[in-house]
């Protein structure tokens, strides 16, 4: 089992528009500033559950954990680079993706 | 009416010179979409699970990005009818967010498809004669070819009817739909190679023998990716008539000794270096001997029907040279940039070749907008008999423009934002869509692009420096073609942050070479600097005629890298 050095949250991708998405407190949210934070090692286990969950009733596909730091507001932002542009979109085109209020920010 | 008109006229839908779709073709297509819409069904019913349905959405060019879908449509050797390409801006605006992406290998990415939505995106590619079948997969992909084809003055014989008539083999080839890997065919029957047949799976060269025969010499096991690779000669002349049974045994003999246990080395690039070409040749040339070569005895009548699609079109009487173009050119310095820079050479007097640049100053590099999709259509129609290719260097190119009309169209594709005049010269750069979209990227390349384009955006500058490939790759599968680029690119991560490698000295064409590593990786900001470095240093080492890659050979990879080792100690930020 990985060692747990941060803070996660869950991630994955919407099954019909494949859109990113994040396992919030009672179901898939689209802002990663609603999602779960698992700040243990039992705890990330139990999102990881829920999520294969998801799979299993085709909601969701690709789902994964990922590193997370707690802002002041006690929102979660990813810390690898990868997932700071999942919870925006592409850097190359601010007015598309989440940044860009599709979905939401 | 002109002749062209009244062809349009007769046959309103119908290319006027690509190939056109059959019935069996179109009713190929029409069923594969039909399949496609149950599977998506049955995906959404649950009646199939994720690890079930994925290799059908691969096989049907869909993949999962990191921000959404992303649907690959397959351009066959880069030919585009102007309906076709408007079809592309229509499903961009009706089902996409208004753009495409033009890739390294002739397609059209669209990077925000739903799912739900692409049955009947393909549906609507299928109306046009498209499709996105075998763009992924461990299958034989999309034939690229030359995008000169049919009007490179170079040319021993137009590549298309050869593409076309592999893809008509290769197109769900039931013994070579699980491959070990993908496998990728280009084409070219030119004098000097722009579809980069020697880091393809297999490349060939359309060849007159001494009879004055046509034939193919046949190169094998080139590749980039990890593990880069340039192509090796199996067949030195091989006659048309056993064109397929040649490249049939070359796939039997990778299908059956090519890895399966490694996807990094199941590439057929690896087992021609295992094995030495050598004991390659030799297995194929055993396989052709002992196959029985009736299944694939040449077709001549299906491939002179498939070369008549591919007949010039109703080229008009011209002297060789334009007096209109001269005065324009004298006129309007700007057009005279472009012409000098982006038109070329036609085979046919007073026609040209036109490149349309998709790589504006800062832009993202093979995007083009759906609006820019339908000036480009219009300008074909208007301008070249209403065909277009996709070149692997991700720009568009209108294949017959008469020189007389080239200022006209300059101004329409002007006022698109569609006339750079940078074909070629350093701000031409390729890249692939790294991990602004791609969910394999280590690291970004398309702001990387961005920012070498505005640090060259002063285009007497670019000018001056010349013909210059810079290619970048978002990861080691070198989408971007970073290892053949004069100046390559790749990005990585190290240590948690994006990190570029510079390698230098790569090569797509016949004289191929792979790039050879500068030095330690940079960070994306220092990357600008150590390509204005290395151009400068060019330009101070320079002989007459040469380009960065002559310099770079003559002089040594060591002296490029004693500069850049000078710089850094001078201070600069390197």
């Amino acid at each position: 089992m990985p060692v747990f050095k941060h803070p996660q949250i869950l991630i994955a991708s919407n099954l019909t528009d494949g859109e990113v998405v994040f396992l919030g407190p009672s179901g898939w949210e689209r802002d990663h500033r609603r999602a779960r934070i698992a700040r243990k090692a039992d705890e990330a286990t139990a999102l990881e559950a829920l999520g294969k969950c998801d799979i299993s009733a085709n909601r969701v596909v690709d789902v994964y954990l990922a590193d997370v730091e707690i802002g002041s507001d006690g929102a979660p932002t990813p810390l690898h680079y990868r997932e700071k542009m999942r919870v925006k979109g592409p850097s190359v085109r601010l007015d598309l993706g989440k940044q860009a209020g599709e979905g939401a920010l | 009416m002109t002749a062209v008109d009244l062809r349009v006229a007769q046959r309103p839908n119908a290319p006027m010179t690509t190939y056109r779709y059959d019935e069996y073709d179109a009713a190929f297509v029409s069923e594969r979409v039909a399949e496609f819409r149950e599977q998506v069904n049955r995906r959404l019913s649950g009646a199939l699970t994720e690890e079930e349905f994925r290799p059908f959405r691969l096989m049907n060019g869909l993949y999962l990005q990191l921000h959404a879908y992303m649907l690959r449509v397959a351009i066959p050797y880069g030919t585009l009818t102007a309906r076709q390409m408007r079809r592309l801006a229509d499903i961009a605006d009706k089902w996409d967010k208004g753009y495409g992406h033009f890739t390294t290998r002739q397609n059209l990415q669209y990077n925000w498809p739903k799912l739900v939505d692409t049955p009947d995106i393909l549906e609507s590619l299928a109306d046009v004669e498209m499709h996105a079948i075998q763009t992924s997969g461990n299958c034989i992909r999309n034939v690229t070819a030359d995008h000169f084809a049919g009007v490179a003055p170079d040319e021993i014989e137009d590549p298309r009817p050869t593409a076309e008539f592999l893809r008509q083999w290769s197109s769900l080839h039931s013994e070579f739909s699980f491959l070990p890997r993908k496998f990728k065919i280009a084409v070219t029957g030119a004098e000097h190679d722009r579809a980069a047949i020697l880091v393809h799976d297999i490349g060939l060269r359309i060849v007159k023998n001494d009879e004055g025969e046509i034939g193919y010499q046949v190169v094998v096991g080139g590749g980039l990716g990890r593990s880069p690779f340039i192509g090796k000669v199996v067949g030195e002349f091989v006659p048309r008539e056993d064109l397929l049974a040649f490249l049939e045994a070359i796939l039997r003999v990778y299908n059956r000794f090519g890895r399966r246990d490694n996807k990094y080395k199941a590439r057929v690039k690896i087992l021609v270096h295992e094995k030495g070409i050598d004991e390659i040749r030799a297995a194929v040339e055993a396989e052709f001997a002992a196959m029985d070569r009736t299944v694939f005895a040449h077709d001549a009548e299906e491939f002179e029907r498939i070369a008549a699609f591919f007949a010039p079109p109703p080229y008009d009487s011209l002297p060789a040279t334009s007096a209109l173009l001269r005065a324009a050119k004298l006129e309007t310095p700007a057009f005279a940039n472009f012409v000098d820079v982006n038109v070329g050479a036609h085979k046919i007097p007073g026609y040209a070749i036109v490149t349309v640049s998709l790589k504006p100053i800062g832009a993202v590099p093979g995007d083009a907008s759906s609006d820019q999709m339908r000036v480009l259509a219009d300008a074909s129609e208007r301008f070249g008999f209403g065909e277009l290719r996709v070149s692997h260097e991700q720009n568009i190119i209108l294949p017959h423009v008469k020189q007389d009309d080239l200022f006209a169209l300059w101004r329409m594709l002007d006022a698109a934002g569609l006339a750079t005049a940078n074909a070629g010269l350093v701000s031409d750069i390729i890249s692939c869509p790294g991990l602004d979209y791609c969910s394999l990227a280590t690291a970004r390349s398309i702001p990387i692009a961005q920012a070498i384009s505005k640090r060259f955006s002063d285009m007497s500058r670019q000018r001056r420096i010349g013909k210059l490939g810079v290619k970048i790759s978002g990861c080691i599968n070198a989408c971007g073609h970073h290892h053949v680029g004069a100046i390559g690119i790749l990005g990585l991560e190290k240590k948690g942050q994006e990190s570029y490698q510079i390698t230098l000295g790569g090569d797509p064409t016949f004289s191929a070479s792979i790039g050879e590593i500068l030095g330690p990786g940079v960070t994306a900001e220092q990357v600008p600097d150590v390509v204005e470095h290395l151009v400068d240093y060019y330009l101070a080492e320079r002989e007459e005629g040469e380009a960065f890659i002559d310099t770079w050979r003559r002089i040594g990879h060591a002296r490029f890298k004693d500069v850049l080792r000078r710089e850094g100690e001078d201070g600069a930020d390197i």
